[in-house]
């Protein structure tokens, strides 16, 4: 399933600049591990302990996925996901 | 300054005093490092700060503000609210030193012009020309303001179904007042990414972070001050992203560490409304973490369902014996009317939760009979009219005197 991740201004260093990379997977477990297939860097700046560290907001269409299934979250075809800091507002 | 630079709070990275708030390498957030030294003649340094101008700024040494002290007529400057011994609601309460402190008084009504004349003073001297924020509402009113007041263009993004009173009391600055559908969480994740594309605006809670959050802690210098350098026992303390409770206890320890008061870091306690109290929710099972959740509660200031600053938050609670608890929307309501009616301060929603917390822990046997304690008081009742509305029945009379004595028959005296 292909499917587009968007990165924030944080992370594009590791991915050549990109504001965007492309993915593959049927869940946002799988398209994260696809990404960090091409992008090694990615993985030890968003995961720790095999899980998104905790600062760390990964949108699938707008919802953040701690409200749905987390990284086994199903992916439709041509999903967006966004990944944001979590620090931010207050 | 002081300010040394900023520091990643989870893996201390180390980045200059510049628009960044998250760590690149793990997404920490970043804060302010000072280095300050122990003062060598306490006198002269309290005096220094007492013989400054009668608001925040008086607190320079201990912000991270690279030039000269902002000048104190001209901006909107903040600060120095009153803190009101508040004998009659301890007296309702069975506490026996009881002091509020009432940020209402702030130019715009809240505690968040504190925040705002950091982030903005400090957005002028990395050379921005705009402001920006996501609000849950007290805090879109002070960027507009702080806007006007020193000439630069602001945008406030708010959620669209934000109280009447707090969205007209920030259009009237003449900002780009901005109504996001959804709740202030998309508002937050809306902001956030549009910083990353707006390099040359100055989000006050996104990458001026930072330097926003410590313009809380001056509430904790001037309890200190009011108190006459001496510290409370324990601060009761609203919690939205964490990041006023954090911050206030982060001022007491500057201040005990650099000798301008002797003592321990206060008891804090923390308070939600139960609509919408993930942080409440994690201290009550043991979590170091908070899971978000989707707010539901008259207490519109304190909806952040996703609080940045809750592990940290959940750290202070329990370093320092406190709690967090959590109020219904019922209990809130009656937190304003026990304030208004002992103390005469008409708080926001977010007022009665924190007046409804100190009930709670009050009645729980949790303040100690020798006790001082510190309300804090972030926003007026003005702005959230709505929570008081049919709370109370008025008499409407003839303009006699036999309709008035009807309409208070057998309570007026002979």
């Amino acid at each position: 399933m292909a499917v587009t991740v968007r990165l924030p201004t944080q992370l594009r260093d590791a991915v050549g600049g990109a504001s965007a990379v492309e993915a593959e997977g049927a869940t946002v477990g799988e398209a994260l591990e696809s990404v960090f297939a091409q992008h090694g860097e990615l993985r030890e700046r968003l995961y720790q302990d095999g899980g998104l560290r905790r600062f760390v907001n990964v949108y699938l269409g707008g919802e953040d996925i701690r409200f749905l299934d987390g990284l086994d979250t199903a992916l439709p075809a041509g999903a967006e996901l966004t990944i944001l800091p979590a620090v931010a507002g207050g | 300054m002081a300010a040394k630079q900023l520091k990643c709070r989870e893996c201390a990275t180390e980045y200059p005093l510049e628009a960044r708030y998250v760590c690149s390498r793990c997404f920490g957030p970043l804060e302010v490092g000072y280095e300050h030294a122990r003062a060598v003649d306490v006198g002269e340094v309290r005096r220094r700060i007492q013989g400054g101008p009668q608001n925040m700024w008086r607190y320079h040494d201990f912000l991270p503000l690279a030039g000269a002290q902002p000048r104190t007529r001209t901006g909107l400057p903040a600060g120095c609210t009153p803190l009101i011994r508040a004998d009659r609601l301890a007296e309702r309460l069975g506490i026996r030193e009881l002091w509020v402190k009432n940020d209402a008084h702030n130019p715009t009504h809240s505690f968040k012009d504190r925040v705002v004349s950091v982030a903005a003073t400090r957005a002028r001297e990395l050379g921005f020309d705009t402001l920006a924020c996501a609000s849950t509402g007290n805090l879109a009113n002070s960027v507009a303001a702080h806007g006007a007041a020193l000439g630069m263009a602001s945008y406030v993004l708010i959620p669209a179904d934000l109280e009447e009173q707090k969205v007209l009391a920030t259009g009237v600055y003449g900002t780009n007042v901005v109504k996001v559908r959804g709740n202030y969480d998309d508002v937050n994740r809306l902001c956030t990414e549009l910083s990353g594309d707006r390099e040359n605006w100055a989000f006050v809670n996104i990458n001026m972070r930072p330097y926003y959050a410590e313009g809380s802690k001056t509430v904790a210098y001037e309890i200190v001050e009011q108190l006459g350098w001496e510290l409370p026992d324990r601060c009761v303390v609203p919690i939205a992203s964490g990041s006023l409770y954090t911050k206030i206890a982060k001022g007491f320890g500057e201040f005990i560490d650099v000798g301008l008061v002797d003592g321990e870091l206060p008891t804090m306690n923390g308070a939600q409304a139960t609509g919408c109290s993930p942080v409440a929710k994690a201290y009550d099972a043991g979590q170091d973490f908070c899971r978000p959740v989707k707010p539901s509660t008259i207490a519109k200031s304190l909806a952040i369902g996703n609080p940045a600053d809750g592990p940290y938050a959940l750290d202070l609670a329990r370093m320092t014996g406190g709690s967090i608890d959590a109020v219904s929307d019922e209990e809130i309501r009656a937190g304003i009317r026990l304030l208004a009616e002992t103390t005469g301060i008409f708080t926001e929603t977010a007022g009665g939760v924190t007046t409804a917390t100190l009930a709670k822990l009050a009645e729980r046997g949790d303040i100690g009979a020798d006790e001082r304690v510190v309300l804090v008081i972030t926003g007026d009742g003005l702005k959230t009219l709505d929570a008081v509305r049919d709370s109370f029945t008025a008499h409407e009379v003839d303009a006699s005197i036999e309709s008035f004595e009807a309409s208070f028959a057998g309570s007026v005296p002979a």
